[in-house]
């Protein structure tokens, strides 16, 4: 059977072994961290890449974010997704979960013509995996969470997704057009390839639409259109450690180590 | 109209047995509702789970709403969301709660878009502010900060709650136990369970004692296990063993898997990575074996051993056997 499109949801995170945190301004220094693509993300992409190869279908790729993502979609690109499209806009700022997949729904419906959506289960900088259920929503389709594999797409718009469970795995049979939210980890990324990615670079287009394309109104979007608000950050100190270091022989560590279990156990 | 009144939680089961932290939640809210004179009700969906709805005053309910529908024995999102839909829509909660487990998370983000209303998700603290706002707090970017989080529209306001925060209690007294009818048609239901694989489930979130065990590893567990077993210590891992399945997703440590409680973490080459330890700030103490002199897992540790596990621990392990 040949699928319709399969759209990945993407977005850009900063590293955060990379971040900083202002006490005194209570702000997060992002300047000083690099940006990558979501880790979860990349395992949606590489997933819909091989139900492309399975089932046919274009992979297109969609993000809500600043210009500065670009080069990240474009890597995308490189790694075979067939388009791009960013959704970008002042008014967008500030949008917490309600206005992002009401966005994100929106972008969808105007790329139309869907049978798989796929999300990555959760952003690594302090998201918390609510988006992909939220897209589903707006957009009046099933959905599952925390999948690792599409098993199987039957000519009767019907797929059995692999959805890891407490314990195990479950497989959960789900009707077309679906979203599922992929595990983070659940597979491994294809590098970019490098013709490819010199393409993407010099002659790939990428579409950008505003809130407005999407018939948005800056009410519905950003910190207005949001439903919940930080009214306060708090950096967490770690415990205070002892932080002893030992050094020498394996000899001499191990009987430290095993004079040390024996007097605190 | 109604006005948007009560606590509502929502009261996860798995073929009838009750998710735990679901009852740590009750708990919570039960304390809530009492600061605002108001009332708990559990909702609880599931195949056959009559026995279990009685017992839910017990730690906190002072209503269930119960729901049984062969097609509810497993949780898909599907069938639960409509359901919960339609109750919400008749009831009108003024809050919603859940536990932030996958299942609950899964609901919640789906349930939130419905009502057009804030969801503050996986909370470290629950509580409402002057103005009966609900409010949380909200750990980001692996768990460096803390975000204080405010539902600031729409009801019922929401939250997923991190399990293992609240103890669960008891309290006097039973629950009003009311059965509503699914209105399920099975063949409109678009999610359902075809198959499973589960194995008895290692819950190390309570142990006193674990070894965690890194990529330093290279999953070779021999070493780890016997370490364990002389120590009387279950076994933990960092996120890439079980991503490589070599080891069980339900004991990785960190913030995308168990936050760990008990008095002794020993990390046997793992990196420290910001999302793996936040899973371990809250141990007693913390051992650590890396043969990286600078890891920057040395922050985070008591004791700091810099050497090869695999020089070092089959010399503990003869050590520790000769008493
Ligand atoms: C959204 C997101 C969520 C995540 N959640 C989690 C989570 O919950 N838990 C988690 O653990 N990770 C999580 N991660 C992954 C995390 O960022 C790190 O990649 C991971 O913790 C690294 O695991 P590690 O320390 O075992 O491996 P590495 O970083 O590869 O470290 C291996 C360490 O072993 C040492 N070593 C190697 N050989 C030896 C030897 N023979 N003897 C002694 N030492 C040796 C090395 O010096 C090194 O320090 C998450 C990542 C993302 C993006
Ligand atoms: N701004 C965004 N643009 C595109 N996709 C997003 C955006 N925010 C969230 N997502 C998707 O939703 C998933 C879960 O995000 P979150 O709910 O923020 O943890 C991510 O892995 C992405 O696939």
């Amino acid at each position: 059977m040949g699928l319709r499109n399969i759209i990945v949801t993407m977005k850009v995170v900063p590293k955060i072994e990379e971040l900083e945190f202002d006490p005194e301004t209570k702000t997060i220094k992002r300047g000083a961290a690099g940006n990558e693509i979501n880790p979860a993300d990349k395992n949606a992409l590489e997933l819909a890449l091989r139900i492309k190869d399975r089932y046919g279908g274009r992979v297109i790729v969609v993000s809500m974010g600043p210009p500065f993502w670009e080069p990240y979609l474009k890597l995308a690109i490189a790694m075979g997704a067939d388009d791009a499209i960013l959704v970008s806009d002042r008014a967008l700022a500030g949008s917490d979960t309600l206005p992002t997949t009401l966005t994100l729904s929106k972008a969808i419906e105007k790329i139309g013509d869907y049978d798989i959506i796929l999300c990555g289960e959760e952003s690594s900088d302090g998201g918390t995996g609510q988006v992909p259920s939220g897209i589903a929503e707006w957009l009046d389709i099933p959905h599952v969470t925390f999948i690792s594999d599409v098993m199987d797409v039957s000519d009767d718009k019907k797929a059995k997704v692999k959805r890891t469970i407490k314990g195990g795995h479950e497989v959960v049979e789900v009707t077309l057009p679906f979203l599922a939210a992929v595990e983070l980890g659940c597979n491994t990324p294809r590098f970019p390839d490098f013709r490819r990615k010199r393409w993407a670079e010099r002659e790939f287009q990428l579409t950008v639409w505003s809130a407005a394309d999407l018939g948005l109104s800056p009410d519905e979007v950003g910190l207005k259109g949001s439903a919940t608000t930080v009214v306060d950050l708090e950096e967490v100190k770690p415990p205070t450690r002892l932080k002893k270091k030992y050094t020498g022989s394996a000899e001499e560590l191990a009987d430290k180590l095993a004079e040390l279990l024996k007097s605190i156990m | 109209m109604g006005g948007w009144k009560g606590i509502w939680v929502f009261i996860e089961q798995d073929d009838g047995v009750i998710e735990e932290s679901s009852l740590e939640v009750l708990s919570r809210a039960r304390v809530l509702a009492e600061e605002r004179g108001e009332e708990v009700t559990a909702v609880l969906l599931g195949e056959a789970v009559a026995g279990e709805a009685a017992k839910l005053g017990r730690h906190g309910a002072h209503r269930v709403i119960l729901v049984e529908d062969p097609i509810l024995k497993y949780y898909t999102s599907d069938p639960y969301s409509r359901i919960m839909a339609r109750l919400i829509e008749e009831r009108r909660p003024d809050s919603l709660i859940l536990s932030a487990t996958r299942n609950g998370r899964d609901l919640a983000g789906r349930l939130a878009v419905k009502f057009r209303t804030g969801l503050i998700a996986h909370v470290v603290s629950l509580d409402y502010d002057d103005e009966g706002l609900l409010m949380g707090k909200v750990p980001g970017f692996g768990g460096n900060i803390m975000a204080v989080v405010k539902c600031v529209k729409g009801r019922p306001q929401m939250a997923t709650v991190t399990p293992g925060i609240f103890d669960i209690k008891e309290f006097e007294g039973e629950a009003v136990v009311e059965k509503v009818d699914s209105g399920l048609d099975p063949e409109q239901v678009k999610t359902r369970v075809v198959d499973r694989e589960i194995k008895e489930l290692i819950d190390i979130s309570k142990s006193e004692r674990v070894v965690i065990a890194g990529m330093g590893t290279g999953g070779r567990m021999e070493l780890v296990n016997q370490l364990a077993e002389l120590i009387g210590a279950d076994i933990g891992v960092t996120r890439p063993l079980a991503d490589m399945g070599l080891a069980p997703r339900d004991i990785q440590v960190g913030s995308t898997g168990v936050i760990l409680k008990g008095s002794l973490a020993i990390v046997l080459g793992a990196s420290g990575a910001p999302h793996f330890v936040s899973g371990i700030k809250d141990m007693g103490t913390v051992i650590s074996i890396n043969k990286d002199p600078e890891a920057p897992i040395y922050e985070y540790s008591d004791h700091y051993f810099v050497g090869d596990i695999f020089e070092i621990l089959p010399l503990l392990l003869k050590k520790l056997r000769e008493g």
